[in-house]
């Protein structure tokens, strides 16, 4: 059987419940000195903490904790005045201690939300996610399954450990249920997901890089009959690494569950594993049978009671929520709707914001970083920031361009140079020879040579038909190479024919 | 020279009688000479501890300043880790372990110039009260060879009384260090829980484990304490405050006007009546010394054996689940087709002993879903109860007081096959550890019955450890003008000291 979206929701609510987590940008790891950057050679960032080397004890990263009470600040949670680390007791072999260190009943911050707006046919619509709670804990390393075919530990021949992640601080946000989405259910996860990213990532805690797993959602799905009370049996995906795959996740499990129900079978429940390639899930590990992590209070360590003056120093610190911001910047740029959707989706607020503060006009920092930047990004399949040009060097292009130092054209390849490692604006400008022809004898020598080459369209203009002008200014801005500014070549040709 | 106190040892080298090197040779022909007999070692570290020695000396030769231990021998109990010296805290699946790194411990041994003459025997991870369950045999006491040494840290207290090393260190989980000290007519102490750093000690129950000194006098304790103690930034459990001044107070022992707290509840039934007898003389000579005697009562220490014996498995079930065979120690089974999880079970069936997995079994049972609140969470329960008990006691008196252990040395296999009755000779060593402060043992005697050594026990609230050291030297003093020599010396020689 195979049904279609609409079928689906026509019958059934959709319940999510999300877990995101983040791994803090902290320069060494939770519990030890150990490095955190992504990508060194496997386990050259280990010690005998991380390692879970006999007698080894761990010791709290104080900016984790620091980053963490942001973190539930910004989500409007409460911070607890004691929180406390547990052991979550089972084995794997990349895990080092064989349990991990992670808050339990007591977190670091509980009930918040995240409110987030989608657009639907009816207009734009709003949701608040509410947060149950915002806890510590530590990453754990990472299996390579070598051999065989699929990657998995089924069929691998052999299996190679990297403890670099091991002891990574990360911080598990994790929302109550969430009912009444209806067909946006999967919409509305995305939106969450990418509005957390936007507040981790103005509060500076995480890279946010969902295809490094910095940032990792796990999306809990559930269908009830429409008007249903009680909840229908969840499934829990992992490995969504990415927006859209959020949205492609919930909406695949919805239709699998639907599927199941109207065939009369239960959904199992269990963990799922998202596929990117063909946006459906597969079967992983069944929490049918509860597994039991004998949690107890980490006797390592002591809890954890921020002073109240420390807190109420942090909310202070708190940057302008990412929302409050957008609508800010749209209404100071007079921005319409679809172009501000536009810079969103490109990555591009942040430097745009940058390039107007360093004295840029909105309206051309925005088309600057939209238009041939953003081309060339795509081109490069990079992302636009990670593109070598920055805020500074665009600015300047603009100055140049509005004091008539440089024409649009001009400055299309001042911006290629930059982005080419050719130096700043200036220096690409001197070594390539960009500057404006701005020397009006000069102008006049071109203008002079254009109307002796096409002496008919000249006397054209003289008479009054000005579009012709056109024409001799092609030629003119030919002869300079370009380097000319065709308004002021428009002045002086028609001035020179007496119009 | 080697049944000297380290502090004369610390004197002799100072004067220039002997070189550290001449010393710690001494203290390994001994070794060699009589550990056949005791077996206290499992490791002797004879290269370290010699180029150790010479380097004191040549420090002191050219006339830098060294600690007032320094040169002086140690035995270091096998669960302390220290870099590139076998470790195994006793157990096979840790056999071939050489560390990576020093524990805090070790690094203020070194920095102490304390020599390190090897790693003594002990049980299984901590995990007994008479060296029977280490994986490498029992440690015999050289009181009487037939007999046990205690435990866990046989191996420490036996050294001291075989004159084997002046200096141990030890770990006290519920009595690993106080029991041991008792049955071997030794000192040794448990200092407050976050005194001395735990980084690098093999964990066996996190929130009890604590490292102390042992040695042969209550001084030479108190220096080998204020050698190692102090806050460490590795160990999140370590007091950040000043250490007590325990030497201080060992040299000038002065009991006059302190209230002495005797426990109603350990003493009495169940206790041998030499070790009865013993404790009651010393309660009679402190009183001579000037203390005021006072009996208190903690009712819940009825409670601490059962409760401790939910908390420690507990913790241990967590604590040893690191043994996996996947990056260190004992790997059995791995033919190139066997998965992990049967390699880890392999390893962990053979690699450890009865009495550990008796424990793992019984903490994961403790911590299981449905069992959590009747168990760990009770226990927890009467861990508070007994600190509500030591804090009133302590309300009425300075120090609290008790005999260490029930009875004197035991037959080696005599409790072997009864884990309760082993058990129980803890009774008045672990409420100790269930309040995190500090406890003592130091000898009062033999028995007259037996002729071994019985331990008196001195316990002070937490960062008040120079009041048990206060206590303990003025009864010291007090025997030893009573018997005119050292308790050891009434031990009984070696067949390999001549």
């Amino acid at each position: 059987m195979s049904l279609s979206y609409e079928d689906v929701i026509a019958k059934y609510e959709p319940v999510l419940g999300l877990e995101v987590h983040v791994e803090l940008n902290t320069n060494s790891k939770m519990f030890c000195g150990c490095a955190t950057a992504f990508g060194a050679e496997p386990n050259t960032q280990t010690c005998p903490v991380c390692l879970g080397m006999p007698g080894a004890l761990p010791v709290v990263n104080e900016k984790a904790i620091e980053s963490s009470i942001l973190i539930g600040l910004a989500l409007h949670c409460s911070v607890t005045p004691f929180s406390r680390f547990s052991r979550k007791n089972y084995f794997y072999p990349d895990m080092p201690k064989n349990f991990q260190i992670s808050q339990y009943d007591e977190p670091i911050c509980v009930n918040g939300y995240v409110d987030v707006e989608i657009e639907t046919e009816e207009g734009p619509k709003k949701f608040r996610i509410e947060i149950e709670r915002v806890h510590m804990e530590e990453d754990t390393g990472k299996s390579l399954h070598m051999g065989g075919a699929t990657g998995r530990i089924h069929g691998a021949d052999y299996s190679l450990l990297d403890f670099n992640r091991a002891g990574i601080p990360l911080v598990e946000i994790v929302t109550k249920i969430v009912p009444g989405t209806g067909k946006y259910a999967p919409e509305v996860a995305k939106a969450y997901v990418a509005e957390l990213r936007d507040i981790l990532r103005s509060l500076g805690v995480s890279d946010v890089r969902m295809e490094q797993g910095s940032l990792r959602c796990d999306a809990n799905v559930s269908l009830r009959l429409i008007g249903a009370e009680t909840l229908g049996t969840r499934s829990e995906t992992k490995n969504v690494n990415s927006l859209r795959s959020v949205e492609r996740a919930v909406r695949g499990e919805m239709i699998r569950h639907a599927e199941l129900l109207e065939k009369g079978q239960r959904v199992v429940q269990e963990t799922r594993h998202f596929q990117e390639d063909s946006g459906l899930t597969r079967s992983g590990r069944s929490k049918e049978q509860a597994e039991d992590y004998r949690y107890f209070p980490e006797p390592d360590l002591v809890p954890v009671e921020p002073d109240a003056a420390w807190i109420e120093k942090l909310r202070a610190s708190l940057p302008e929520q990412p929302t409050l911001r957008r609508k800010r910047l749209q209404a100071e740029w007079s921005v319409p709707e679809k172009e501000m959707a536009a810079m969103i989706n490109a990555d591009a607020l942040d430097i745009v914001e940058t390039t107007v503060k360093l004295g840029a006009d909105p309206a051309k920092a925005r088309s600057w970083w939209l238009g041939e930047i953003s081309r060339i990004a795509n081109e490069r399949d990079i992302a636009l920031p990670e593109l070598p040009i920055t805020a500074k060097d665009v600015a300047a292009i603009v100055a140049l361009v509005s004091q008539g130092q440089l024409t649009d054209k001009l400055a299309r390849q001042v911006v290629e140079g930059v982005i080419n490692g050719e130096g700043t604006p200036e220096h690409v400008i001197q070594a390539r020879g960009l500057k404006v022809v701005s020397d009006e004898s000069a102008l006049m020598v071109a203008i002079e040579k254009a109307i002796e080459a096409q002496p008919e369209t000249a006397e054209k203009v003289r008479n009054g038909h000005i579009p012709a002008a056109g024409a001799l200014i092609g030629a003119v801005m030919k002869e300079t190479k370009g380097q000319a500014d065709a308004a002021r070549v428009r002045e002086l040709l028609l001035s020179h024919l007496g119009q | 020279m080697i049944t000297r106190s380290a502090h004369e040892m610390a004197n002799a080298l100072e004067s220039g009688e002997i070189t550290s090197e001449k010393l710690t040779q001494d203290h390994l022909d001994r070794i060699a000479a009589v550990d056949g007999e005791v077996h206290a070692f499992l490791y002797v570290d004879t290269e370290g501890a010699l180029s150790q020695a010479r380097a004191v000396d040549a420090a002191r030769a050219k006339g830098e300043k060294v600690g007032p231990l320094a040169g002086v021998p140690l035995a270091l109990k096998d669960v302390m880790v220290q870099k590139g010296v076998p470790t195994t805290a006793g157990s096979k699946i840790l056999e071939g372990w050489r560390p990576p790194y020093d524990a805090t411990v070790v690094t203020k041994l070194k920095s102490a110039g304390i020599v390190i003459l090897g790693k003594t025997n002990m049980d299984e991870f901590a995990m007994g009260s008479s060296t029977e369950n280490s994986a490498y045999g029992p440690t015999h006491n050289p009181w009487d060879l037939t007999r046990i040494p205690g435990g866990s840290g046989g191996g420490s207290s036996a050294a001291l009384a075989a004159f084997e090393a002046p200096l141990a260190i030890g770990t006290d989980t519920g009595g690993s260090i106080r029991q041991p000290a008792a049955v071997t007519g030794t000192v040794g102490v448990k200092p407050t829980y976050g005194g001395v750093s735990r980084y690098g000690l093999i964990a066996f129950s996190s929130s009890l484990d604590q490292a102390g000194p042992c040695a042969r006098t209550v001084l030479d304790t108190a220096l080998l304490h204020e050698a190692i103690a102090g806050h460490d930034p590795k160990d999140a459990t370590s007091i950040d405050a000043p250490v007590p001044q325990v030497v201080k107070a060992a040299r000038e022992g002065d009991v006059k006007g302190m209230k002495i707290g005797v426990v109603k509840e350990l003493n009495g039934d169940g206790y041998q009546t030499g070790v009865r007898s013993r404790f009651e003389e010393s309660l009679e000579l402190l009183a001579k010394a000037g203390a005021e005697i006072v009996e208190v009562s903690c009712p819940n220490f009825e409670y601490a054996l059962a409760a401790y014996y939910l908390i420690a498995p507990s913790e241990c079930s967590s604590n040893l689940a690191r043994f996996d065979a996947m990056r260190y120690g004992m790997r059995v089974g791995d033919d190139n087709g066997a998965s992990a999880e049967i390699v880890m079970n392999l390893t962990r069936e053979v690699g450890f002993g009865r009495e550990v997995k008796r424990r793992i079994i019984l903490g994961t049972y403790a911590l299981s879903s449905g069992y959590y609140d009747a168990y760990y969470g009770s226990a927890q329960k009467v861990r508070t109860l007994i600190m509500q008990d030591f804090t009133n006691a302590f309300s009425s008196a300075d120090v609290l007081v008790s005999p260490t252990c029930p009875t004197t040395a035991f037959k080696i296999g005599e409790k072997a096959d009864d884990p309760l009755a082993m058990y129980l000779n803890d009774i008045a060593t672990i409420p100790v550890n269930m309040a995190g402060i500090g406890g003592m043992s130091l000898p009062c005697g033999l028995a007259p019955e037996d002729g071994l050594p019985v331990g008196f026990q001195v316990m002070s609230p937490a960062m008040q450890d120079q009041r048990m050291y206060s206590v303990g030297a003025a009864l010291e003093a007090a025997l030893l003008s009573q018997w005119g020599a050292p308790l050891l010396s009434q031990i009984p020689a070696l067949a390999g000291a001549k």
